[in-house]
């Protein structure tokens, strides 16, 4: 290309105003796009509008502790289950909610990397109760300070932790109390079921372990469930009620099918027939703040983690907001 | 100066037409997976994200509660009653609008009776008659009785999508050329749409009433195939993960299939937090459902949703 002896570009010059122009004029078409693009969006969407995935849209406002805020609600959760059941089953809890407790202990017969605490005890179901009397007391050597409160689970349950502390966060671990799903037979104040897991408070802890080392308790069954049941009525603890305040169950010693589904009115049936508090069949039965439910392995506890974690209605209200009377709204009605 | 003009002139011609280009061949977007899998799917909808949402004012929010309201057509038969009991008491409640459209009356449930033995033939009737009955309705899903949906997800999905547009969404497979939505996971139809598919439906060489008399299509390939004809196409419900929402198993067999699968990490492998529905439950399973959807819950984890659905009157296990 000649040079032009009055043209005051050289090649270079003119290629940068070239390029300059070329991004000026990306830009500017650009611009003019995007703007037509975000009208139409205010009311009809184009394809391929994202959606957040729950997770963002999941700000975890985790509440501070209902009543006292300076007492803190540790849970020590101990898991009773052997070496044949560490692949199928509390390979999952540790999957799923066993990492939810301040502190998890997962009691078996045989050392692991699991890592599993060994026991000096054998599997099967008429050791049940000297497992559990060994595990509180190597619990209350160790562990005594870690937590508040001490929760014994078998490795077929679902626990939502939550909901427990929720629980317990209005109650004193420094009194002798028990929690569960509370049974009336064999023990005058009644007995919490093994299976839907139970709870000891850190002074109801104490006065166990005191009731074997002197004597007051002994191995006199292999029920596990209602021989501690006795030993707390032993040495004055306390079985506290652990329903809502509208009177619906928490823990479950069977799974949602057996409670949740309507049915008629009819007696109880057999797997309601030890409940202490008189039991409600169909939705009324069970608190939406479940804090366990038993007979859960496999497929079912993940099923339960995904409803209880993960799947919700977006925007939904839901009707049961216990703190919500106590904030604003008088004029809502429950 | 002219000649330094001349070229920036040039530059920014080259600049916009580039620009124009792009965007164009951005809207084709072709097919991007390799068609390995049959649900290979050409169209996608997802719901929009939060921030799109924060920019609008407390009027445009309730028009858009008001125009996202949906009308429910649930296709049963009185062999199954149990399971349209089980309809009625769960998850239908949450339509603004749930009507029964049934093969024959029963004393036992309320329902259009549509008198009519052939499955597409009755649909066709059902989908007819909620048409000229929408009133102010312009979203509607049709389910099966073996569906459980979610509307509050659905509702989220179809949020600022204008019903006046074409949309036919759900779970959308292939059949071939055909791209359909999968009747037992639930059909999703805006207004448009509909009104499109009524008055096709006048048309019997390319939507006959009796179908298509030598092979037997099922209804939900009829739909697909006249829907086509009026330019409206399947497209697949999803969440940003390109998890689909909707879905043709229940909970219990995805997280079967998600253990197989995603052993390490089972429930975020699974399913969409926001699903809309899953199919083949039975109705005790619904039951359960209904709780672990609208009730069960941590304490302590709260949402920050930015539309607020009630929960609906006279009913007790939601």
């Amino acid at each position: 290309m000649s040079r032009r002896s009055n043209g005051r570009m050289g090649p270079i010059t003119s290629r940068l105003i070239f390029t300059t122009g070329l991004m000026m004029g990306f830009l500017s078409a650009r611009f003019m796009l995007d703007c037509n693009l975000l009208t139409e969006q205010d009311i009809h969407v184009g394809r391929n509008v994202q959606q957040e995935a729950q997770t963002e849209a999941h700000t975890v406002e985790h509440k501070s502790q209902v009543g006292n805020s300076s007492r803190t609600t540790r849970i020590l959760c101990w898991i009773m289950t052997q070496p044949k059941n560490l692949e199928s089953r509390t390979k999952h809890i540790r999957e799923t909610w066993g990492k939810r407790c301040n502190k998890v202990l997962y009691i078996s017969s045989v050392e692991t990397d699991f890592p599993t605490v060994k026991l000096n005890v054998s599997e099967g179901r008429e050791n049940l109760y000297w497992k559990t009397i060994r595990a509180f007391q190597y619990i209350h050597q160790h562990h005594l300070d870690e937590a508040d409160w001490f929760l014994k689970a078998d490795d077929d349950t679902f626990m939502v932790i939550e909901n427990l502390r929720y629980t317990l966060s209005s109650l004193d671990p420094e009194k002798p109390l028990y929690l569960g799903r509370r049974f009336t037979p064999f023990v005058r104040q009644g007995y919490m079921s093994g299976g839907a897991g139970y709870v000891l408070s850190k002074e109801a802890l104490r006065r166990f372990v005191k009731g074997f080392d002197g004597g007051n308790c002994t191995h006199f069954s292999t029920i596990e469930d209602m021989a501690l049941g006795k030993c707390m009525e032993t040495m004055k603890v306390e079985p506290t009620d652990s329903r809502d305040v509208k009177g619906r169950q928490t823990f479950h010693p069977y799974p949602p099918h057996y409670y949740l589904v309507r049915q008629p009115p009819r007696p109880r049936p057999w797997y309601l027939l030890y409940d202490h508090y008189p039991p409600v069949e169909g939705p009324g039965c069970c608190s939406d703040f479940v804090v366990s439910f038993h007979y859960i392995y496999g497929v079912q506890l993940y099923v339960l983690e995904y409803l209880t974690y993960h799947l919700r209605p977006y925007g939904y209200k839901y009707r049961f907001n216990p703190d919500e009377k106590t904030v604003l709204k008088t004029t809502e009605s429950t | 100066m002219l000649s330094e003009g001349g070229y920036f002139m040039k530059g920014m011609a080259m600049g916009g037409i580039f620009c124009l280009l792009l965007s164009l061949l951005g809207t084709f977007r072709p097919g991007v997976e390799s068609g390995t899998e049959s649900q290979h799917h050409h169209h996608h909808v997802q719901a929009l994200g939060k921030d799109a949402l924060k920019h609008l004012t407390d009027v445009q929010m309730q028009k858009l509660r008001n125009q996202v309201q949906v009308s429910c057509i649930i296709m049963v038969q009185p062999k199954i009653l149990v399971y349209w009991a089980t309809a009625l008491d769960t998850w239908s409640k949450h339509c603004d609008k749930a009507v029964f459209y049934s093969s024959e009356s029963t004393k036992a449930l309320e329902a259009v009776d549509l008198n009519e033995k052939d499955d597409w033939a009755r649909l066709r009737k059902a989908l007819k008659h909620a048409y000229e009955n929408a009133g102010e309705l312009r979203w509607f899903f049709v389910a099966q009785p073996t569906t459980f949906a979610i509307i509050e997800n659905l509702k989220y999905l179809v949020l600022a999508k204008d019903p006046n547009e074409p949309f036919y969404l759900g779970n959308a497979m292939k059949s071939g050329e055909l791209e359909f939505v999968s009747y037992d996971s639930g059909i999703v139809l805006s207004y448009e749409a509909l009104k499109r598919l009524v008055h096709v439906f006048q048309d019997e060489d390319k939507c006959p009433e009796r179908g298509r008399a030598l092979w037997k299509l099922s209804e939900d390939k009829q739909l697909a195939t006249c829907l086509k004809y009026t330019g409206v196409f399947a497209e697949n419900g999803e969440d940003s993960h390109g998890k689909g929402l909707f879905n043709s198993k229940s909970v219990d067999s995805l997280i079967a299939d998600s253990m197989k699968t995603n052993p390490n990490d089972v429930v975020a492998g699974c399913c969409s937090d926001v699903a809309v529905t899953f199919s083949g439950m039975t109705p005790n399973q619904m039951q359960v459902m209904m709780f672990g959807v609208y009730r069960l819950r941590p304490y302590g984890h709260d949402f920050h949703d930015l539309l607020v659905f009630n929960p609906p009157e006279g009913s007790e296990n939601d």
